[in-house]
């Protein structure tokens, strides 16, 4: 048997399923995995040995028995730690949830539970999710597997550098404005922010309840896509969560068939901002599909230098108002509390204490967006915005069946570069969140490396709702023609960690 | 001028109930003065008569049946309360009033 | 601390009053407004939590349809639009009895707006009716409970501490809400409590609530101002809140007009301010100043979609209304052909339901009345419940009735009849039979009791028997004394008539 960290999901499942190999084996190698690299990536708050190890060995006892195992039943996954997993710390990567162990499961976990897939432990994430390279985990970064000195992205940096990593072959991550596919991009993995309203949003601590949603990320799109299958579907506990069929994503992996598909490309995607390598990595992809058979048109979106604004008033609006929970009252920390301090001062405390300063302003920037005589300059037309990017994209699909463009505008920065300049650390979503904003599907996987820093580039694919299986039949068909040239996944190319 | 002062800082801190120090006042006064100046452009584009949009999916009418389910026991209610007493919350004295 | 009050008759004299009432009704829906918990009233502490009400991370609400359809059939009643589409928001506020430091409420987008209510009110100038303009009727949720701990009684203030219990957290609320209420002069208080009367005996025809004020399952917040004549502007207000039980109401709005117009009259000023009403003293006294408004931040509530109600779910709901309590009432009155103070008597008792379910079970209007306007009315009473809390059944009460009617126990074994019911002891018959209650039809027996009595009372029958039939009511008695009740007097009576010539 080969490294089994170094094999795919579904490699993996398939080798659990013929008896090749055991669960227990499986999930032993990348708990050996973590243990010899994790110190130095951090992409793990909590590594749950114990847990990951009896699901382990109830898939074995199950195939022992004879049962019929699912697509990935067997295989181990990083959790990103904002999605609850009862009785197992969820911190979100703040200190106001030290010690907080929920006492019941996300809709996610659940699926995955029931799918066999065996959670090894809770990923790192900028706290609550606010940022773009996890630096602003109240835990410490994680790093980035190509060159620790960088960023793994963010939010969900630790899912990302955990799969990048070997640690694990798939992991969860929440997309609220690229936190799923920028880490993807900065590190050479496959991201995807599926439909808003695809995967449930229960058990996923809300940053911003109209933008959060959660996504698979992997080494291969096929693997995004059996992980995409498992969670994704209607849950009548997200009053959000879309009452349809999930997209055939799966098959369209399988299928990654681009013949006769029209692409367009987004223009104010491009341009000022994008770093050199970045443009050339993607225009090179986009030649290569031309290659393949499919028509590539040139689209505008004129809204969409509008959507990170948009962005910031929307997002720091709904989180104000999610994360006023968090109090000291019911759960996780409180601060101050002598005796003689009123419940308000405690709060108040518990909340200076407990949140880094990205939370907080976001917090007051949202306060801000929402107080009398300044919601209609700000969240209201911010909410009109979003309108206008969502017929952006209408408009772009009556031409097109899916759009592309670079997922973020550079490589992956060093640490500390962007911590105190907010408004930088901003723009590297600025192409990842018009999806947010208008609910649409978007995929993220390598498009090479920039020639200037030899790092990961990542491209992105966008599709209407609920027409996820057009990301993963363009995807998996780049992928495949990407392997042919390259001889190999552009992460195999990563150092040795 | 600028577009937020110091003390709306303060204000803002107040009613998100955080208690900011005078050091983070000073920080973030200037940083959300930045943030807020770049976020304005939204003025630029939205018009009259483009509808807000608060939901990004076309659904309505989402409803549960009015059925008893099982929820939490009170221990795993309690479980990561900081202070509990009589299998209730414990939480400081309350000064202000409800709405 | 007692504020100056100007007399009744001379704040009406120099000033208009001018109403605004809210009203909160917990619904009775078997499950919280957006999740699965129960609304059992009275379980012990955090019994009835799940994330979602506790607010726990990730949780999220979702909409009971039961909820949303009480609303609409209060709106409906109160005789509102409906809206075509709505939204629920967000009402930002720290409090710990609040899980989310946010309330899931409606703001801007109420499901029912603009209604009416008529109100009749009986004065001695005659029958007024008011028409209540109702502003709006939105659906919202409860808050947990505290309780205090240390300093003085359990209050809020000087408290050391407090607990606090989210079982009420997330049941839901409908709060509706009046335009102002003008032109009511010196019956303003009266009006407020034939207002909430009223609306309190709607949503129990709606079968939407159980409508108990004194377990707070119907709350009034009470606004009251004044101004110096009907056309004037309106004056500042104060907002008196939980005011909880309809004589509270109808108090505290006369101590608010009482209060302001003292403190007008002195060339003071009202201030903008929540006041808080104490059922004990019949007082209130200053809350939170309102001067500066508060800012909730109110937002749309992403978690939960639009509501869309289609123009056929409504119609339905529509056709479906029971018929208003008032004309409902009017109805009845005629029906069983009583005089206005006679169905006061009743309605005040709380007795109209029961009534009309008993002769629906086959009493007869005066029957029925009887045993609810006295026997029950008064064990009631002293129990501290509504007549219709008493467990017994209208079945039973008819059953009694009908017992009576047969002749076969009189008036005084039914008390004990019901006395027995009442006790648990089961069914009427049930009760009867273990008791032995029946009365003595047996004419043997019964005659010769009539025998015992007269030998006994001679000189009693020698006047009866000499025409003083009034007399017979000793012999009746003393009949009754020896057959421990359980004869027919009326049956005694004929037989001692008969015995002594006199039938
Ligand atoms: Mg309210
Ligand atoms: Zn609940």
């Amino acid at each position: 048997m080969s490294d089994l960290t170094r094999m795919t999901a579904a490699e993996l499942a398939a080798a659990v399923a013929s008896g090749e190999t055991s669960a227990v084996e499986v999930t032993q190698a990348h708990l050996d995995r973590i243990e010899a690299v994790d110190e130095r990536v951090h992409a793990f708050l909590h590594v749950d040995t114990d847990g990951a190890l009896s699901a382990a060995k109830a898939v074995d006892a199950a195939r022992a028995a004879g049962e019929q195992l699912g697509s990935l039943t067997g295989v181990p996954l990083a959790l990103k730690d904002v999605l609850t997993m009862e009785g197992i710390p969820t911190t979100c990567g703040s200190r106001v949830l030290d010690g907080w162990r929920p006492p019941y499961d996300a809709t996610v976990t659940r699926r995955l539970r029931d799918a066999g897939v065996v959670i090894l432990g809770k990923t790192n994430m900028d706290e609550f999710a606010m940022g773009s390279s996890t630096e602003h985990s109240a835990y410490g970064p994680s790093h980035n597997p190509w060159d620790l000195t960088r960023i793994p992205g963010g939010s969900g940096g630790g899912s990302a550098a955990a799969v990048a990593a070997y640690e694990a072959p798939l992991a969860i991550g929440t997309d609220t404005g690229g936190s799923i596919r920028q880490p993807a991009a900065v590190t050479g993995t496959v991201g995807v922010k599926p439909t808003y309203g695809g995967v449930s949003r229960y058990g996923l601590v809300a940053l911003a309840s109209s933008l959060d949603q959660a996504g698979p990320c992997a080494r291969t799109v096929l693997d995004a896509a059996l992980l995409h299958a498992v969670i994704a579907g209607h849950d009548p506990l997200d009053s959000t969560s879309l009452d349809a069929p999930v997209p055939p994503v799966v098959e369209a992996a399988r299928q990654a068939d681009v013949r006769g598909m029209r692409i367009g490309l987004v223009k104010e995607l491009s341009g000022e901002g994008y770093q050199a390598g970045v443009e050339q990595r993607f225009r090179e992809a986009v030649g290569l599909l031309e290659e393949m058979g499919v028509e590539t048109v040139d689209v505008s979106c004129p809204h969409f230098p509008y959507a990170l604004a948009a962005y910031y008033l929307v997002l720091p609006s709904e989180a104000s108002s999610n994360l006023a929970k968090f109090d000291g009252m019911r759960y996780g920390l409180r601060s101050g509390d002598d005796g003689s301090r009123s419940v308000e001062e405690v709060m108040a405390l518990t909340r200076e204490a407990g949140f880094g300063a990205e939370v907080k302003r976001r917090i007051i920037l949202g306060t801000y967006a929402l107080s009398s005589g300044y919601y209609d300059a700000y969240y209201g037309q911010a909410q009109k915005v979003r309108t206008l990017i969502a017929r952006d994209f209408a408009a772009a699909f009556e031409q097109v069946d899916v759009l592309l463009s670079p997922t973020a505008p550079t490589t992956a920065f060093l640490l500390g570069d962007k911590l105190d300049d907010p408004l930088a650390m901003y723009l590297n979503d600025i192409a990842t969140i018009p999806a947010n904003l208008a609910g649409n599907p978007g995929l993220s996987l390598p498009a090479g490396l920039a020639p200037e820093d030899g790092l990961p580039v990542g491209l992105q694919v966008m599709a209407p709702a609920l027409a996820d299986d057009r990301l993963y039949r363009l995807g998996a068909a780049l992928e495949a023609a990407l392997l042919d040239r390259w001889g190999h996944l552009l992460i195999e190319e990563a150092p040795a960690l | 001028m600028p577009s937020i002062t110091r003390a709306e800082v303060e204000h803002l801190a107040r009613l998100a109930r955080i208690d900011l120090t005078d050091d983070e006042l000073d920080h973030f006064a200037g940083q959300l003065d930045v943030i807020i100046g770049a976020v304005a452009k939204v003025a630029e584009v939205a018009a009259e008569d483009v509808p807000p949009m608060s939901h990004p999916e076309p659904l309505t009418n989402v409803f549960r049946a009015d059925e008893v389910r099982p929820g939490l026991t009170p221990e795993q209610a309690l479980s990561g309360a900081p202070a509990v007493e009589d299998q209730k919350f414990r939480v400081p004295r309350i000064l202000g009033e409800e709405p | 601390m007692t504020a100056d009050l100007l007399a009744y008759d001379d704040v009406v004299e120099a000033f208009d009053p001018v109403l605004g009432l809210e009203v909160h009704v917990e619904l009775g829906t078997a499950s919280k407004m957006f999740c699965g918990c129960s609304t059992t009233f009275g379980a012990p502490p955090n019994t009835q939590v799940c994330p979602t009400c506790l607010g726990l991370p990730g949780s999220l609400p979702a909409l009971n349809a039961v909820a949303v359809e009480s609303a609409m059939k209060i709106g409906l009643a109160l005789n509102t639009q409906v809206a075509d589409w709505c939204r629920f928001a967000r009402k930002n506020y720290f409090y710990p009895d609040m899980p989310k430091n946010f309330q899931t409420s409606q703001y801007d987008e109420p499901i029912c707006f603009d209604g009416w209510l008529d109100v009749d009110l009986e004065t001695p100038e005659g029958v007024q009716r008011h028409r209540i303009a109702i502003e709006r009727a939105h659906m919202e949720e409860d808050t947990g409970k505290s309780s205090h701990v240390g300093g003085a009684t359990g209050r809020i203030h000087g408290a050391d501490y407090s607990l606090v219990d989210y079982n009420r957290a997330g049941i839901p609320l409908i709060e509706i809400v009046t335009k102002p209420i003008e032109g009511t002069g010196r019956y303003a208080p009266e009006v407020a409590r034939a207002y909430v009367t009223a609306l309190r005996d709607i949503l129990r025809g709606l079968g939407v609530s159980d409508v108990k004020m004194e377990q707070g399952s119907l709350r009034c917040d009470v606004n009251v101002s004044l101004r110096a004549s009907r056309d004037g502007a309106y004056g500042t207000r104060s907002e008196t809140k939980n005011v909880n039980s309809l004589r509270s109401v109808e108090r505290a709005v006369r101590y608010e007009m009482q209060r302001q117009a003292a403190v007008l009259s002195s060339g003071g000023r009202v201030v903008q301010e929540t006041r808080h009403w104490h059922e004990d003293t019949g007082l209130t006294t200053p809350g939170r100043s309102k001067e500066q408004a508060e800012d909730y931040r109110y937002f749309p509530e992403p978690d939960l979609v639009p509501i869309a109600p289609s123009r056929e779910w409504v119609d339905k709901l529509r056709a479906e209304l029971p018929e208003p309590p008032r004309l409902h009432r009017k109805r009845l009155q005629e029906a069983w052909g009583l005089s206005d103070l006679e169905m006061a008597a009743v309605v005040n008792a709380g007795a109209l339901t029961p009534i009309e379910q008993t002769v629906a079970a086959g009493a007869s209007v005066a029957g029925a009345r009887k045993w609810w306007l006295g026997e029950l009315a008064r064990v009631a009473n002293e129990r501290g419940l509504a007549v219709d809390e008493l467990p017994i059944s209208v079945a039973d009460v008819a059953r009694v009735e009908a017992l009576v009617g047969d002749g076969r126990i009189n008036d005084k074994l039914a008390r004990q009849v019901i006395e027995g019911v009442l006790a648990g002891q089961g069914s009427p018959d049930d009760v009867v039979a273990a008791r032995g209650l029946e009365v003595v039809s047996d004419d043997a027996a019964l005659g010769a009791a009539v025998d015992a009595a007269i030998a006994a009372n001679e000189d009693i029958a020698d006047k009866v028997r000499g025409g003083k039939v009034a007399a017979a009511g000793a012999l009746v008695g003393a009949v009754m004394k020896e057959t421990r009740g359980q004869a027919d007097a009326a049956k005694v009576r004929e037989l001692i008539l008969a015995k002594l010539g006199q039938a």
